[in-house]
């Protein structure tokens, strides 16, 4: 899970890293109201998920808290990359006089963790590790001995800060790896770490990526989560505990496995091509072992997408049994009745598959044609979308 | 003789007595696994009885080592346990560590990683989250369904458990040496190129079948090492072509950022290295035949 600005330095903060006061405001007089308190100029900063906000005119300077609010009003509504920006970040600004670039991230090639830091901070870091690879310094950090303030000064020595911010950088450092950890953070990303006019090291930016697995460690994760983004679809799929992107074609793709799925949506493009060009509608991954009542659920997600013109099931039972697939193939069709009104085609293969066949022959549901192979049952489906559309 | 597990391999299952390990215990004997015990602190002593088998129970991987030779595990534990779990195995000294287990906080992966690269790996990690090892008709230390296909010549590599299944069965007519499911998320213990040259060193392995899916650079390296290293013939699928960017496919490392991470700059990297990459698993299963029937 990806955290906005503001969610990431309040946790940055509960860990020690060096943060300037900052109040979250969804209005202008939520806004005003955070500059007025805060005292001073602040600075009104968009909070979406995406870098860039800065030159898409999402990040202000206001002098007074009639300026904040009608800098909030400017800033709010705003679409940054296709993010809508429903809140602002209201600030206190500094005196920058240096920028720098920070990370802890895992990394994936050699199985461990990452600090990457740079003296070149403020910028887009991608362009930084392509223009000036030396510029940007790695340094591996082995999980079970962590970063104490020796390998925190490793780090900020190796990206060449200069030796009057050493200790102050180091000391953020440490709370930053104290914020992964503690956390269970897949990145830290602090871009600009600046020094200001007093020569403190403070975040003025903050990002974080929260490793869902580890959400029994951290029940108050859940508060983080941005339940308002999520398209309807996916809201209503995540209710349900179903694995579900909302794509944006015409065929209904259900299966079981990350990777079977992935590879449908491929094969279903490609039986598109044939088929006046449809696609995809979405990814569903219905798991492993995944019973009638999941398969229910699923098939009442995707049919309920108005996108949606025909659906393929290709299920291959491993733990999943076939009859469980049928059985709850069929349940949803009873449940649905009239609402189903769209076309499946049903592919089954494996754990239980005589009888998963045998149960949807039985119920013999006009919607329902069976197919025998992954790529007949994609073609059926891609030209039966095509013929609906 | 397959890699990794084969008839002779003794199977200790991490917990056997939880509903899942129970359940799977009893695939894993039907499918002709010897597994020799199970570890429960909370149980050592009893015995769980099985249809055909009866299992003891011991407190520990190091004691079941010590009384029954077992020189695989199998690890069911749940996601809260498994570090711990997995520590003990690798502490145990055993060869070959299996951990089905899903949903393991990334952070308690890169500890026991670290913790066996630490103690010289001398255990094998093979996921976690992924469906295991099966040498067909030999043994099946993990979850895949164990009727799909026989015993044949071809090894297969994979990220994911149904596709492993697909291809198995895609390829049902010719049979396996050994499927090696790795688990698709972000730090798995044995790698593709892990497998392939464990593929390569195989006398009973005439063929790899590579299955790959969309993030990381996993499949791009291992196109380096099987255009430096692998003589035999390998056939190669990516899944998830058709992805956006940005958008988590199930898998927590199967994600395009950027462009890193394509299916396609996958797919480029493995053809140069003289792969055959098929662009559905039935055409990646025709390559494959075509090549195995060449050799017949």
């Amino acid at each position: 899970m990806d955290l906005f600005e503001y969610q990431a330095k309040d946790l940055f903060a509960a860990h020690g890293v060096p943060v300037l006061p900052g109040r979250v405001a969804s209005s202008v007089v939520e806004a005003e109201a955070a500059a007025a308190e805060l005292g001073g100029t602040v600075v009104v900063k968009a909070q979406v998920k995406t870098g860039g906000r800065g030159k898409a005119g999402g990040v202000k300077l206001a002098a007074t808290p009639a300026e904040a609010a009608e800098k909030a009003g400017a800033i709010l509504g705003m679409d940054i990359k296709g993010h809508a920006v429903a809140r602002v970040l209201v600030t206190a600004a500094s005196e920058i006089v240096e920028e720098y670039y920070f990370s802890f991230l895992l990394d994936r090639t050699s199985r461990t963790f990452l600090a990457m830091a740079s003296v070149e901070g403020g910028v887009d870091i991608e362009e930084v590790a392509a223009s000036k690879p030396e510029a940007l310094a790695k340094v591996p950090v082995d999980p079970l001995e962590g970063v104490d303030a020796a390998k925190a000064r490793e780090i900020v020595v190796a990206a060449g800060f200069p030796a009057e911010v050493t200790d102050a950088a180091a000391a953020a450092v440490v709370a930053l790896w104290d914020a992964f950890v503690g956390e269970d953070a897949t990145l830290v990303e602090v871009n600009p770490l600046v020094r200001d006019g007093a020569g403190a090291v403070i975040a003025l930016d903050g990002k974080m990526t929260l490793d869902s697995n580890a959400a029994f460690r951290h029940p108050e994760h859940a508060e983080l989560a941005d339940t308002g983004a999520a398209d309807p679809l996916e809201a209503k799929a995540r209710a349900r505990d179903l694995n579900y992107v909302k794509l944006d074609g015409q065929v209904g793709v259900i299966g079981n496995g990350a990777g079977l799925v992935m590879s449908t949506l491929d094969v279903v493009a490609y039986a598109g091509e044939r088929h006046g060009g449809v696609t995809p509608a979405n990814f569903l991954d219905i798991g492993g072992g995944a019973n009638a009542q999941v398969m229910a659920d699923g098939l009442d997600v995707i049919l309920g997408d108005p996108d949606v013109v025909a659906v393929f099931v290709n299920v291959f039972g491993g733990i999943t049994a076939c009859d469980q697939v049928a059985t709850g193939i069929v349940q949803a069709l009873e449940l649905l009745g009239d609402a189903a009104g769209k076309p499946l085609v049903v592919r089954l293969d494996g754990n239980n598959v005589a009888e998963g066949r045998a149960i949807l022959a039985a119920a013999a549901h006009p919607l329902v044609t069976m197919a025998d192979t992954m790529d007949g049952g994609a073609d059926t489906a891609a030209r039966l979308a095509a013929k609906g559309a | 003789m397959a890699i990794l597990v084969n008839k002779d391999s003794r199977v200790v299952v991490q917990g056997m007595t939880g509903s899942e390990g129970r359940r799977h215990t009893q695939r894993m004997l039907d499918a002709g696994t010897r597994i020799v015990a199970g570890v429960n602190p909370a149980k050592a002593g009893q015995t769980v009885d099985f249809d055909g088998a009866s299992v003891p129970v011991f407190a520990s991987v190091a004691e079941a080592m010590a009384a029954t030779g077992a020189d695989v595990s199998v690890v069911f534990v749940p996601p809260k346990a498994a570090k711990g779990a997995v520590i003990e195995a690798i502490d145990a000294g055993i060869g070959l560590t299996v951990i089905i287990t899903e949903g393991i906080p990334v952070h308690d992966t890169a500890a026991f990683w670290a913790h066996a690269c630490a103690t010289g790996n001398r255990t094998r990690v093979v996921g976690p989250n992924c469906p295991g090892v099966i040498s067909p008709g030999q043994s099946n230390a993990g979850i895949t369904p164990a009727d799909i296909t026989g015993l044949g010549p071809i090894g297969l590599v994979s990220k994911s458990g149904t596709l492993t299944y697909q291809m198995m069965y895609e390829l049902r007519d010719i049979g396996f040496s050994t499927c090696v499911g790795i688990g698709g998320d972000p730090i798995v213990g044995t790698t593709h190129i892990d497998a392939l040259a464990a593929f390569e060193a195989d006398p009973d392995t005439a063929g790899i079948v590579m299955i790959g899916e969309i993030g990381g650079d996993a499949e791009e390296r291992a196109a380096d090492y099987i255009r430096d290293h692998v003589a035999k013939p390998v056939v190669g699928y990516v899944a998830g072509f058709t992805a956006p960017e940005g958008k988590t496919m199930g898998h927590a490392g199967a994600i395009v950022s950027g462009s890193a991470g394509t299916a396609t700059a996958k797919k480029d990297a493995l053809e140069a290295a003289g792969v055959t990459v098929g662009k559905t698993p039935s055409e990646t299963a025709d390559h494959m035949r075509t090549i195995i029937n060449n050799q017949r």
